[in-house]
């Protein structure tokens, strides 16, 4: 270089340049962060409403528009449970607890301490550690009868923990549907838990036989002639981990420690 | 230095191509390309981060001092990688779910910082821009392929679409599940290495050491 009084490998210009870079890089970063965050959240909102409403099956991908996701939304009635209690809360319980229904994560109170339980190794058959002691459930309601129940279920499969809701009939027993909307299993293997066709297995199926869980997730495909074909969905070819992990995700979140209580008493 | 516009934009694509030549970003090329869709979003990702970088790091090359030159880049490639990831976040939802985690891989991605430091240290900005729009044109084109022979073999389908009718939705083809695994993407891409190389034979590097003849059992003894 001509220029002989910049010495670019001065330490003075090493650390303008070290300070000029981060802080610039460091406003690029923040700006872009903030400025999207609205539009992220919004997403990440709608991506799960869709996936309850696809579970209740109220929302066909083909069929619906994304547009009307909100407005389907509107049916539900949305409850907080107490994991511990096994209960509903009412409004004002809710209120107490502190609780915002809309903004409530259920992933990040499973890990806070003070939100959760550490479950022990008996207890704990899908592999989540901890369970939060509120869960949200999504009720659809007519004249005063529970129709369907949409639950949050999560639990591991082989590489990742799965992330979906289960829908059930108003008996507390029958499958309407499931969806997972978070998973990282071997695509086009574990990854085909989101596949429709396979799904399409779940509705009709019955979760429990005398108040236990009797729900299974058979290896290769169920035959229809057995007594425990309704009890029962094919394995998926290729996955018998991710097979086996829902299974445990179902059987945990059925059980007793799981919604399995609520749902004893909507069985009435 | 002199080299064509021409030259830096379409260069890459065969002749120089960075995958096939340079054997850089081989990592992502293995992981992202079960699917097309998914593969064309991180094609766009990679192309525009690494245009990008080159242009800024080119503009400050002057500045630079050698001894914090790689984190200087790092740091404008990092910075650039998660502007992306945000932007995908906020307008491409269903497929930055899936690609989020290898978004963030760009930042390490060999091809990003190679030509950082192989072409935009020692150009201009305008062309150093061409020239990572180039290299990413040349990425993309392997990693299409690759994922088009992925996806098709693999799960009977085309950016989607069904294209060979999968024998659990009723139709005839069993996919090979291989094809659905990383190490599927070692073959592919070790296959199109060859095949470029059989074509264009100037590729062909010379041998770092020669594998001598047999000893005698006698002599060696």
């Amino acid at each position: 270089m001509s220029d002989t009084t910049y010495d670019k490998d001065s330490i003075k210009n090493v650390v303008v340049v070290a300070l000029g870079v981060c802080l610039i890089c460091a406003v690029i970063v923040s700006l872009a962060a903030v400025q999207l965050k609205p539009l992220q959240t919004a997403n990440k909102e709608l991506d799960r409403n869709k996936n309850i409403l696809i579970a209740a099956g109220l929302f066909q991908p083909n069929v619906n528009q994304v547009e009307e996701i909100d407005q389907l939304f509107e049916q539900f009635t949305v409850k907080v449970v107490d994991m511990q209690e096994k209960r509903f809360l009412t409004a004002e319980e809710v209120e107490a607890a502190g609780i915002d229904i809309k903004k409530y994560d259920q992933r990040k109170a499973a890990k806070d301490p003070a939100q959760s339980i550490q479950l022990d190794k008996q207890q704990d058959i899908a592999s989540i550690s901890r369970r939060a002691r509120y869960s949200i459930a999504y009720l659809l309601e007519h004249d005063g009868q529970v129709d369907r129940i949409v639950l949050p279920v999560h639990g591991y499969g082989l590489w990742s923990t799965m992330y979906g809701f289960i829908a059930l009939e108003g008996d507390g027993n029958t499958v309407a549907g499931i969806t997972f909307y978070e998973q990282k299993e071997t695509a086009g293997l574990g990854g085909e838990v989101d596949n429709r066709a396979w799904k399409a297995l779940w509705p009709g199926k019955s979760i429990y036989a005398d108040d236990k869980v009797a729900f299974e997730v058979v290896k290769g495909s169920v035959d229809p002639s057995s007594s425990r074909a309704q009890y029962q969905v094919d394995g998926l070819a290729g996955a018998s981990l991710t097979s086996r992990g829902v299974q445990n995700l179902i059987a945990f979140w059925m059980g007793e420690e799981g919604f399995g209580p609520i749902l004893k008493n909507l069985q009435g | 230095m002199s080299k064509s516009v021409n030259e830096v934009l379409f260069g890459p694509i065969l002749k120089d191509n960075p995958i096939g030549l340079q054997i850089l970003g081989i990592c992502s090329a293995l992981a992202v390309t079960t699917q097309m869709s998914v593969a064309l979003v991180m094609c766009i990702a990679l192309t525009l981060v690494t245009a990008f970088s080159n242009f800024f790091i080119s503009l400050i090359r002057h500045q630079i001092p050698s001894s914090i030159r790689i984190i200087v880049q790092m740091t404008i490639i990092a910075s650039l990688v998660i502007v992306v990831d945000q932007i995908l976040g906020a307008v491409a939802y269903d497929i930055s779910k899936q690609l989020t985690v290898f978004v963030g891989l760009i930042i390490t991605n060999c091809i990003v910082m190679g030509r950082a430091e192989a072409f935009a240290m020692q150009n201009p900005p305008g062309i150093s821009f061409l020239d990572g729009i180039g290299n990413g044109l040349g990425y993309s084109v392997v990693l299409m392929l690759v994922a088009v022979i992925r996806e098709l073999f693999g799960s009977g389908r085309l950016m989607g679409i069904e294209i060979l009718p999968l024998v659990t939705n009723g139709g005839w083809y069993v996919p090979t599940g291989m094809m659905l695994l990383p190490p599927s993407a070692f073959f592919i891409i070790g296959l199109l290495i060859w095949a470029l190389r059989s074509w264009k034979t100037e590729q062909i590097e010379a041998a770092d050491y020669e594998i001598g003849g047999h000893t005698a059992l006698s002599r060696a003894m």
